[in-house]
């Protein structure tokens, strides 16, 4: 009955070789090289006149601008997408179908449509533009709307991560603590989150690096007004078409940093949850 | 370990509560300009000078900011909500719909400045790769069929307006007023136009460094800085022998100043264009001026060219506009046949 080992594809040494060489070269070519050139670039002039252009007010303004955004839309959307996977995870109710349907819609629409879509609503032509006019309470083309686009487009992140988390691990022991006397809130602090802490904090630094990074969305709603409404990516757009490549690849560092900073958080994250695969 | 997690949570909501609304309100010192996309480096250069001159006068510290994109998407951001205490645009037609549908500039705004509302003027031209290897010198060189020609899309890009309705009127002139023949001329135009960006801008970066076709058509105030930036080794500039008058129109958002109380200080910066000073700054960025003294003395950055009217030739921007740009327009035609 033994069956003849027949050597598989990927077995063949020549066949290795060239996948992974094919692999390797790649990732060299589409990520290592670009990677590269932005900090190539940033610093060809030297590290003082590098941060010289860091620290240019309008730049600097970016920065700070881009951090501001992150501080309430990571916080808000780790409230959302928690307050989302627990109630669809724990719970049965109507229109849970369309809830989950719902929460994955930014990552099936584009950007761009989602800011123009806050036109139609808060713009001065929009639904609540006039009223909004009327009673002094500016949202499009300032800070609000920059925050409003990046809620949207990173609405999904940290449900996404947590849901399957929660939907496996059932709500038996919620049911254990609740009998056991334990309050509602007790339960979620207690019980829940941590059970979930290593997928949340994923989900977290996915929705900080996609806040920090969206472009086509704040595009629309910001009004590129210079240091005031240009976050970090649009300030790079913007040097960039300044001919000024020395100043773009600097701020553009600054995001780079940011995502390499998180995928050494990914990997933290991954090497303290045995759970996930991959 | 999970009440000190939870802790840290409460800590950073509270201090969330302490950041959500950073105070960026504008004080009435501060007013914005919004302009189109190559305006960038002239308007930084007078915003500075104007703050200057403001500080000087009367001690004040006065700061205007700015915004640049396509024309058509800075009115239509402007009729959005973007508060612009002014707009400096490139044509008529954009300030015009702030009129028509916002009511946000009065209708009358032409009278407002002196000569139409227009402190300056400039022309489509083109930048060649250096020495001119494909030899452009004219409109009808631009629909040859080795010839890949690149300017920003008509639909968002005031400049691109002009430089389609140069050809056009190129085109009407060489086959003496024939509008099948120009309707042609413009369809081959743009069918060898590989990129359409949404500003002159993106344009200019498309072809000098993306290194995409063989001529960039922008107008000459952005032709002459992109030769200074990128050097004669990589590009020339040629000005064609007819072209189509560019005229960049100003006025005060008069819903915005009036609702902020800026009226005073956007109308003393539009006046400032017009001042001496601010001709020479506007001049020394290669966009013609009235005043005949300044124009003599930067006569070498200004070659003789014929300029047609869009008046004379299209009978005005409305005209044009519903003719070309609307809806269903010849442009829209020539797109979709392309």
């Amino acid at each position: 009955m033994s069956r003849q080992a027949r050597p598989r594809v990927g077995d063949s040494l020549l066949a290795r070789t060239l996948i992974i060489g094919a692999a390797v070269s790649i990732a060299a070519l589409l990520i290592g090289g670009p990677l590269a050139v932005i900090f190539s670039e940033a610093f060809r002039a030297g590290f003082g006149p590098y941060l010289e252009n860091l620290a240019t007010p309008d730049t600097r303004h970016a920065i700070l601008l881009t951090v501001a955004t992150a501080l309430v839309a990571v916080p808000v959307n780790t409230a959302f997408g928690i307050a989302a996977a627990w109630a669809i995870a724990k719970f049965e109710f109507r229109g849970k179908g369309l809830l989950t349907a719902l929460i994955e819609l930014p990552f099936s629409v584009s950007p761009i449509v989602a800011g123009v879509a806050y036109l139609f609503v808060y713009g001065a032509q929009g639904w609540l533009g006039p009223w909004l006019l009327d009673h002094g309470i500016k949202v499009m083309f300032a800070y609000p709307a920059i925050v409003l686009a990046s809620l949207f487009v990173t609405a999904p992140f940290v449900a996404r991560e947590i849901l399957p988390l929660m939907q496996a691990q059932g709500s038996a022991e919620e049911e254990a603590a609740l009998t056991l006397g334990a309050s509602g809130w007790r339960t979620l602090w207690s019980v829940t989150l941590p059970n979930i802490r290593w997928a949340l904090l994923y989900g977290v630094v996915l929705t900080n690096a996609r806040v920090m990074g969206e472009f086509g969305a704040v595009s629309v709603v910001s009004g590129n007004i210079r240091g005031v409404t240009n976050t970090l990516p649009l300030q790079i757009e913007l040097l960039y078409h300044d001919y000024n490549s020395a100043g773009a690849f600097a701020a553009a560092t600054v995001l780079a940093a940011i995502a390499l900073l998180t995928i050494v958080a990914k990997i933290i994250v991954e090497r303290n949850e045995p759970a996930r695969a991959g | 370990m999970p009440a000190s997690f939870a802790r840290r949570t409460v800590l950073a909501l509270s201090l969330l509560g302490l950041t959500t609304a950073p105070a960026w309100a504008d004080g009435p010192d501060t007013i914005l300009n919004v302009s189109y996309d190559i305006g960038r480096e002239l308007y930084g250069a007078i915003n500075k000078q104007f703050s200057a001159d403001q500080k000087a006068k009367d001690g004040r510290d006065v700061t205007v900011n700015q915004s640049h994109a396509g024309t058509s998407k800075q009115a239509r951001a402007v009729l959005e909500g973007l508060e612009a205490d002014v707009v400096t645009f490139n044509q008529e037609l954009d300030v015009q719909l702030l009129a028509d549908k916002g009511a946000l500039v009065s209708p009358d705004w032409k009278s407002k400045f002196p000569n139409n509302a227009s402190p300056y003027y400039s022309l489509p031209a083109f930048v060649v790769r250096s020495g001119n290897p494909k030899n452009v010198k004219n409109w009808d060189d631009l629909v040859r069929d080795d010839v890949k020609v690149v300017f920003p899309n008509p639909k968002t890009s005031g400049n691109a307006r002009y430089t389609y309705l140069a050809a056009y009127a190129f085109a009407l002139k060489q086959n003496g007023g024939d509008e099948a023949k120009a309707d042609a001329f413009v369809k081959k135009l743009l069918s060898n136009v590989p990129v359409f960006d949404t500003g002159g801008r993106g344009s200019t970066t498309t072809f000098v460094e993306r290194g995409i076709g063989d001529v960039l058509v922008t107008f000459e105030a952005e032709t002459a800085a992109v030769k200074k930036e990128y050097g004669a080794d990589k590009v020339d500039v040629v000005v064609p022998p007819l072209s189509l008058l560019a005229e960049f129109p100003v006025a005060v958002v008069d819903k915005v100043v009036d609702r902020r109380g800026s009226r005073a200080l956007a109308t003393e910066y539009l006046n400032y264009l017009y001042s001496p000073k601010g001709q020479e700054i506007i001049a020394s960025f290669n966009n013609r001026v009235q005043d005949p003294k300044i124009m003599e003395a930067n006569k070498d950055r200004f070659p003789n060219v014929e300029l047609l009217t869009v008046d004379e030739v299209f009978g005005g921007w409305k005209k044009a506009s519903e003719t070309h740009f609307a809806s269903g327009g010849k442009l829209d035609q020539v797109f979709v046949g392309r």
